[in-house]
């Protein structure tokens, strides 16, 4: 990492009623991988679209390779060899692979010539992919690696990726860190947007910190610690989740003999599972995505129900409730998908507090909704879960990711549940936000809630739950006190290897 | 009942011309929902193409300009389509609806004078040697020249959407526009230019109705044949050559029950006029469920650049 590549000199960008970036300076070296920190609303997008001619900075220039750098739109950024991977693939589904990229190129060559060049680069990068499979049917890995492929054909200078992580499965991590290690090797340079603060420090040079628009530090992640990084991200130290003593209580929930079909070809079936839950009690629960988290998160809040006997609830088989009846009794739950499961994304936070709360917070009456009263909830919500929107009016669509992941949680913790049940609770949160949505449901669980945690972050399932237990092809392992797991332990238990184990249970 | 006064010949022959206006209201229609606008204001740029194009044929005694004025004239009117749902982003379908309330009230204002009276229409062109084919001949190669002009522009369209990288664009800004924007593509221009393309052709369409298929002015006369295009588009999963498939059913459909009327079969007139739309519905519906319906994933939604 010689010579600047790229030099950002006091961009400035403000919007009606904020500033999205005040006078942010770095440069990237050749061959350097850059990490760019922010917390959500940090103004992170902002300035990789000014980078990449989406949005036009008001004040400040750029220079690439020594020369000024101001480009109008991004077929302009891309001539000059820069190359983006969205965080919201921008792919398009009915159409193939070849197809795609082509869309992606200022001069693609004929479609066979085309085929032939991503077979080549997506094997010489360890990525494979063909060139004829409609992009519909793909993974979100494979469709990050058509994302990756399109860019790397342009033979970018600077390959920007916006939290290229947060959708794929640890194993796709890897082979995304060893692209870019090699795609490093070769001298490209890479911008690299994320939260998650380990693997900045695993992969990145430097990193850049960004706190409301302005940057606040540059630094090499690899000698800062995890916390240090967050604590500059946040302006102040903050709190980590602190996990007090509880008391446990009689046995709340109880799984037994659970099987479900997977409701359709792309699901997973779940295989007798076994578990009980006490109150006050956490329970998380790890493995790889696709393993059956989903299913087992809609047997539990009852959007797929099962036989009576299989679930049951404070002495009651609940296995055939529906959602409704479920949340009556006061077991609720948030789903990992924000838009479209979770919430309704162009209703307002009003409406989408009201659809899970209506009956717990008694909103409506008689069958006539109670607008002043669900309103106030809302705000009760977006006060206490620190949730940044204009107004509870706002859609929900229209909120960042991790701004409507804390509405989500929040609307359920604030129901007071006797169980709660949540998928990816801090999925795209920053490192602040996701700390209190943990230290929350630990007080939930203070108030004697039971509390399940599917994750597939293993440090938060490690920091706040009491017993930890593994999803593996739809089965789930023997659930094990977590302070008396290694890691290496909890590696096996994901990779379906709980009958080595002849445990203490 | 005599089904001996059905010659085999005449029904091909005229099912194609039967068939055409259709044909040519649904292929425009298929560009402009492929780019992922939902234009229901077909039969009202279809009558204006249709009213436009007898005035300005009975002026200038060419049918041919005829035709090149109602293109024009279509196109237009669907500018004012594209300007709202683009722009001001109106809802598409309610403004589609509009187009067409809009369409069929000017039609009649223009073709008020016109009533009755009766234009030059095209002449048919024989094609060499191949239209002396015995029976082949007269069936197929000798039409006017907006039959063949029609079969040729679905097989443009299908070239075009299948191997241009200007169609690939267009599939593109129908399936996701938010992703074809952040590419760069220009989303509305690509919109409004197939807008005008799908307006210029129900034009054509409509035209044909009243300079070739008729040929004079009666108020109404495209009599639903837009909805029948639009019906056409959606069961034929946006493919173009099922769409000539769908439009020639229905044209020889329509052309055998009215053989079948004359010849006074004693089938009831109001089940042999509706048989028609049954069958082209119910054949298209078994052809979609074959699956790959292949909607425009954006279709209908409004696009607005939030950078």
């Amino acid at each position: 990492m010689s010579s600047v590549l790229l030099r950002l000199e006091g961009l400035t960008k403000a919007y009606p009623g904020v500033i999205a970036n005040q006078d942010v300076s770095f440069d990237i070296g050749h061959g350097e991988v850059h990490a760019l920190l922010g917390e959500n609303g940090a103004g992170k997008s902002t300035l990789v679209k000014m980078i990449y001619g989406l949005v036009k900075p008001d004040t400040g220039q750029m220079t690439l390779n020594g020369t000024p750098f101001a480009p109008v739109e991004p077929r302009a950024a891309r001539a000059s060899g820069i190359a983006m991977v969205f965080q919201h693939f921008s792919l398009f589904d009915a159409l193939n692979v070849a197809e795609n990229i082509a869309l992606g190129m200022e001069n693609p060559p004929k479609q066979s010539d085309l085929a032939r060049q991503i077979t080549k680069v997506s094997q010489s990068y360890g990525l494979p992919l063909d060139p004829h499979k409609t992009v519909g049917g793909l993974s979100a890995g494979e469709r990050q690696r058509v994302e990756i492929i399109r860019c790397l054909l342009q033979n970018p200078q600077l390959l920007i990726m916006d939290e290229p992580t947060s959708v794929l499965t640890p194993q796709e991590v890897d082979i995304l860190f060893k692209t870019l290690r090699k795609l490093k090797a070769e001298g490209k340079s890479i911008l690299y947007i994320s939260h998650k603060l380990e693997e900045i420090r695993a992969l990145c040079d430097t990193a850049t910190i960004l706190r409301l628009g302005k940057k606040v530090a540059t630094c090499e992640p690899a000698k800062a610690s995890a916390r240090e990084l967050a604590e500059m991200m946040v302006g102040s130290s903050f709190k980590a989740p602190e996990k007090t003593p509880r008391d446990l209580g009689k046995v709340l929930l109880e799984v037994k003999d659970l099987s479900k079909a997977a409701a359709d070809a792309f699901g997973t079936s779940l295989k007798s599972i076994n578990f009980s839950v006490r109150a006050g009690e956490v329970v998380g629960i790890g493995g790889v995505a696709g393993n059956g988290q989903d299913e087992l998160l809609s047997v539990l809040s009852g959007e797929m129900t099962s036989k009576s006997s299989a679930v049951v609830f404070d002495g009651k088989a609940i296995g055939t409730l529906g959602p409704t009846k479920r949340r009556a009794l006061g077991i609720l739950s948030g789903p990992e998908e924000r838009l479209g499961h979770a919430a309704a994304p162009n209703m307002s936070l009003t409406e989408n507090a009201l659809m899970t709360a209506v009956d717990r917070q008694s909103l409506a009456k008689n069958g006539f909704l109670n607008w002043g009263k669900a309103q106030r909830f809302a705000e009760k919500v977006i006060d206490a879960f620190d949730v940044r929107t204009p107004s509870a009016q706002t859609p929900a669509g229209s909120l960042s990711g991790g701004n409507l992941q804390k509405f989500v949680i929040g609307r359920e913790v604030m129901q007071a549940p006797r169980v709660l049940v949540v998928n990816q609770p801090t999925w795209g949160v920053d490192a602040a936000a996701a700390a209190a949505i943990r230290q929350a449901l630990l007080d939930l669980a203070n108030e004697q809630a039971a509390i399940i945690v599917i994750s597939q972050d293993l440090d938060e399932l490690i920091e706040i739950s009491d017993r930890f237990g593994a999803l593996n092809e739809g089965r789930l392992s023997q659930l094990r006190p977590t302070q008396d797991l290694s890691v290496e332990e909890i590696g096996l238990m994901m990779g379906g290897a709980h009958d080595l184990e002849v445990s203490d249970a | 009942m005599d089904l001996s006064s059905i010659n085999p010949v005449l029904l091909i022959a005229s099912l194609m011309v039967s068939a055409t206006p259709i044909m040519l209201a649904a292929i425009g229609e298929t560009i402009v929902e492929k780019a992922g606008v939902l234009n229901l204001g077909v039969e009202g740029m279809m009558i204006t193409g249709a009213v436009v194009g007898f005035v300005v044929g009975i002026n200038t005694g060419s049918p041919m300009l005829g035709f090149l004025a109602a293109a024009v004239a279509s196109a237009i009117l669907s500018i004012s389509f594209g300007f709202l749902t683009l722009y001001l982003l109106s809802n598409q379908v309610a403004t589609g609806l509009g187009l067409t309330l809009v369409g069929l009230g000017l039609s009649a204002l223009i073709g008020k004078p016109y009533e009755g009276m009766k234009s030059t229409t095209l002449d048919p062109i024989e094609i060499p040697i191949l239209s002396d084919i015995p029976i082949v001949g007269k069936m197929l190669f000798a039409h006017d020249p907006m039959v063949y002009f029609s079969i040729i522009l679905v097989g443009a369209v299908w070239a075009f959407l299948k191997y241009s990288r200007a169609g690939l664009v267009l599939r593109a800004v129908g399936e996701n526009h938010n992703a074809a924007h952040a590419l760069g593509y220009k989303v509305v221009r690509i919109r409004m230019l197939a807008i005008m393309f799908g307006g210029a052709c129900s034009g054509l369409g409509g035209a044909y109705i009243s300079l070739v298929r008729v040929p004079q002015w009666t108020e109404g006369m495209t009599a639903g044949a837009g909805w029948i295009a639009l019906a056409i588009v959606v069961f034929a999963s946006w493919k173009p050559w099922r769409i000539l498939l769908g439009a020639y059913l229905f044209g020889g459909v329509t052309v055998l029950q009215l053989n079948l009327q004359a010849a006074g079969v004693a089938i009831p007139v109001e089940y042999l006029s509706m048989s028609p739309y049954l069958i082209t519905i119910i054949v298209l519906v078994f052809i979609s469920a074959l699956g790959n319906q292949g909607a425009p994933a954006s279709l209908g939604r409004s696009f607005h650049a939030s950078t």
